[in-house]
């Protein structure tokens, strides 16, 4: 057995029993929520800060949700543009963290390693909360606990995740995480939109949402931003939707009983129809959120604890 | 200046394929004698080699140096420094500095710079464009008359085919050579990582290897049509070698070199974002670096150069996609190489060529031979002794080596430049 990690980068070399772990412990954190007894004192006396070089309301109000229902003091920092423009660093900004003496840093960056950067200069146990188009390992532990939640399992699951995955964290850190735990990946997209090798991960590649869907227990619907679809990889968002936009027509194309995820936000009428996302029979979008927060406080546990 | 004896050496110079045990005399900065038995002067002094290999001083046919522009990561009196240390006496340096070198004053400064080191010929490259901008041709008449031994925009590829054309065509008016940095801008925008698994898993935008090719089959059919003198720099993949080896074989005057990264390393290095490996063009897989290795052995590639690019740390201590691309050299060129005479097909004798000798026919200088009568600019390295590559105890400013925790085997003891010792 490997000494347990100190930071949570990603998800990439996770085994098994250390996913399972956290799915059970959030688990129970799930319950304990429900419950309305949630407030522990696991973290008192610790400080979590919340950097964020990227804007995210729901990541961030997840993470500070879950560090108060601890006793974490939370602290959030939205690094400004104008502060990197004035020459700041990373480097600078994790000297100055250290010298707070924070122990838990939850950051979002947009640029892929910037946490495994931070990592190797701070004290803190480093979150990465979304790195580029590298991982969002918290949001994929999150997707499989809701998952298992509904389905009872993971295992053998037909999970088609579709839209822009070539840009998408969200994607990689899913698709490392449901393939070690034995689901059936699938990738939809356009050509463009589908990043070289990804089967080289376990994941099946589909250009045509019929095809993809076939069969399929979940269906994932990614963000797609909308400076992609002007021209560069994709023509128009309209001809996007037409295509690739998750709506009712083309989730029947899945199992009857298959349910629809997204990470959130949503771009509705583009990769989401809303009477979709909005159907309660079909939707766990709701719960993802709720997930997110317990899926966040194991992860704030287990490090607190000394490590995943 | 004393007469020097450099007794008892292994003396190889690729040039004459000679390899002999045997003395080198040094007279008034010339090598005056060397061979068995060639005797000891009154008066000498000596310096034993206990059977280490004395080679030609080394011709590094591309090299950025910090000045002018960039001091804070190299100057030149700290590039020689590193160079001494590596055993290279010649280098060739590229003009995309600040401002670039596209002015003949600046050739000149530069020539002037590198004598005044005592230690390092510098060769300038004059600019290929205007500023190095890529949109209007450099006075490449005016800049030969000074001194510069071809024409490039350095780390960025003289992109439009129509201004290649015109570089190639203009150039060969004055029998000059167009170096290009063989990668298609158009492809390669944005990018930071070869393209494929690891740059995916990475989630670093990635450069598809075939922008390489891509850009030297259109440059190879240009020189074609113009009859332009053409070498391509860093060549790192398996399609590149056969290019050149099929333009070779037609009879085309191209050539072409590659740097040690790309021989010994593979896109493996990267992982943990390890921005000292962030080298442009990046590493590649491992099946294109053996196959830059079948390239140096069967002669496809004509020299190795250090394609040094000094950087500080903090141009490097970035998140990977924003950190400066480009690796420190100088002082790893000889013991990296010679790595790969013991596990390639690559002779110590070719190798060693490649890195004096033929770079210095590419560039129409003189240097790169030990031969009676010329500058006594000598190599002396020990190929047994070992050592540790660690960044921050390099000779010279620039510290960001790729090659960071290597063991290496192959030392240099000792560097002369016109028969005064500038190392060991």
């Amino acid at each position: 057995m490997n000494a347990p990690n100190r930071h949570l980068l990603g998800i990439e070399g996770m085994a098994p029993p250390t996913i399972l772990e956290i799915l059970d412990l959030a688990e129970s954190y799930a319950l304990l929520n429900r419950s309305g007894k949630t407030r522990r004192d696991l973290l008192r006396g610790r400080t979590l800060i919340n950097l964020f070089f990227e804007d995210s309301t729901r990541t961030r109000t997840s993470f500070e949700l879950a560090g108060k229902r601890l006793g974490a003091d939370v602290i959030n920092m939205a690094v400004s543009q104008s502060s990197v423009s004035k020459g700041e660093t990373l480097v600078d900004t994790a000297t100055t963290l250290n010298a707070m003496n924070c122990d838990l840093l939850v950051v979002r960056h947009n640029r892929s390693g910037a946490p495994a950067l931070l990592a190797q200069k701070v004290d803190a146990a480093v979150i990465n909360a979304g790195d580029g188009t590298h991982e969002h390992p918290t949001q994929a532990l999150l997707d499989a606990l809701t998952i298992r939640r509904r389905k009872g399992r993971l295992e053998g699951l037909v999970v088609a995740i579709c839209g822009d995955i070539a840009h998408s964290r969200v994607a990689r850190s899913n698709i490392l995480l449901l393939t070690t735990m034995n689901c059936r990946v699938r990738v939809v997209g356009p050509p463009t939109l589908i990043p070289t090798a990804i089967e080289n991960f376990g994941a099946e590649v589909f250009h045509d949402m019929r095809a993809g869907l076939a069969g399929a227990d979940i269906v994932m619907a990614l963000r797609v931003q909308k400076e992609r679809m002007s021209g560069g990889s994709v023509p128009s968002a309209r001809e996007y939707f037409a295509f690739y936009g998750l709506d009712a027509a083309k989730l029947a194309y899945a199992k009857p009983d298959a349910l629809v995820m997204h990470p959130g936000p949503m771009n509705r009428g583009v990769e989401i129809d809303s009477a979709v996302a909005d159907d309660p029979t079909r939707s766990l979008i709701r719960e993802q959120v709720e997930m997110g927060v317990a899926v966040r406080m194991a992860v704030l546990d287990l490090l607190a604890r000394g490590g995943i | 200046m004393s007469d020097i004896l450099i007794r008892a050496a292994r003396i190889i110079d690729p040039a004459t394929r000679t390899d002999i045990e045997g003395d080198l005399l040094i007279r008034d900065g010339m090598i005056l004698d060397f061979g068995p038995g060639i005797g000891r002067p009154d008066g000498v002094s000596v310096c034993e080699a206990k059977g280490a290999v004395l080679c030609p001083g080394l011709v590094d046919m591309r090299a950025s140096l910090g000045e002018p522009g960039y001091e804070y990561r190299e100057t030149i009196v700290s590039a020689a420094q590193a160079a001494a240390a590596g055993g290279i006496t010649t280098l060739a340096c590229l003009p995309d500095t600040k401002p670039a070198i596209d002015d003949a004053a600046l050739v000149r400064l530069l020539i002037t710079r590198g004598e005044e080191t005592g230690s390092l010929s510098i060769f300038p490259y004059g600019a290929a464009t205007r500023g190095c901008a890529g949109s209007e041709l450099a006075e490449y008449g005016l800049l030969a008359e000074a001194g510069a031994v071809g024409f490039t925009d350095g780390r960025r590829a003289i992109a439009t085919s129509r201004l290649m054309r015109s570089a190639l065509a203009y150039a060969s008016g004055f029998g000059a050579m167009i170096v290009q940095h063989p990668e298609d801008p158009g492809l390669a925008e944005g990018g930071c990582a070869t393209e494929g698994a690891r740059a995916t898993l990475m989630g670093l935008p990635g450069i598809p290897a075939i922008a390489e090719a891509i850009l030297m089959a259109r440059d190879i059919r240009l020189a074609e049509l113009t009859g332009g003198r053409l070498h391509f720099a860093h060549i790192s993949t398996a399609e590149a070698v056969s290019l050149v080896r099929r333009a070779k074989d037609r009879g085309l005057r191209i050539t072409c070199d590659t740097a040690p990264p790309y021989f010994d390393m593979n896109e493996t290095s990267i992982g943990d974002y390890r921005t000292y490996a962030k080298l442009s063009p990046p590493l590649r897989t491992e099946s294109d670096r053996q196959a830059i290795l079948v390239g140096l052995a069967d002669g496809t590639i004509d020299a190795i150069a250090s394609d040094h690019q000094p950087r500080d740390a903090e141009d490097k201590r970035l998140p990977f996609a924003e950190a400066s691309a480009g690796g420190a050299g100088l002082a790893t060129l000889l013991a990296v190489t010679l790595a790969h005479t013991r596990d390639s097909a690559l002779s110590l004798m070719a190798a060693l060529d490649l890195l004096t000798a033929r770079p210095a026919a590419l560039l129409g200088i003189e240097a790169g031979r030990i031969g009676k009568g010329l500058p006594a600019d000598l190599c002396l390295f020990d190929p047994e002794r070992s050592w540790l590559v660690s960044a921050g105890s390099l000779p010279g400013k620039a510290q960001n080596t790729p090659f960071d925790g290597r063991a290496l085997e192959g030392a240099v003891i000792g560097t002369w430049k016109a028969g005064r010792r500038v190392f060991g």
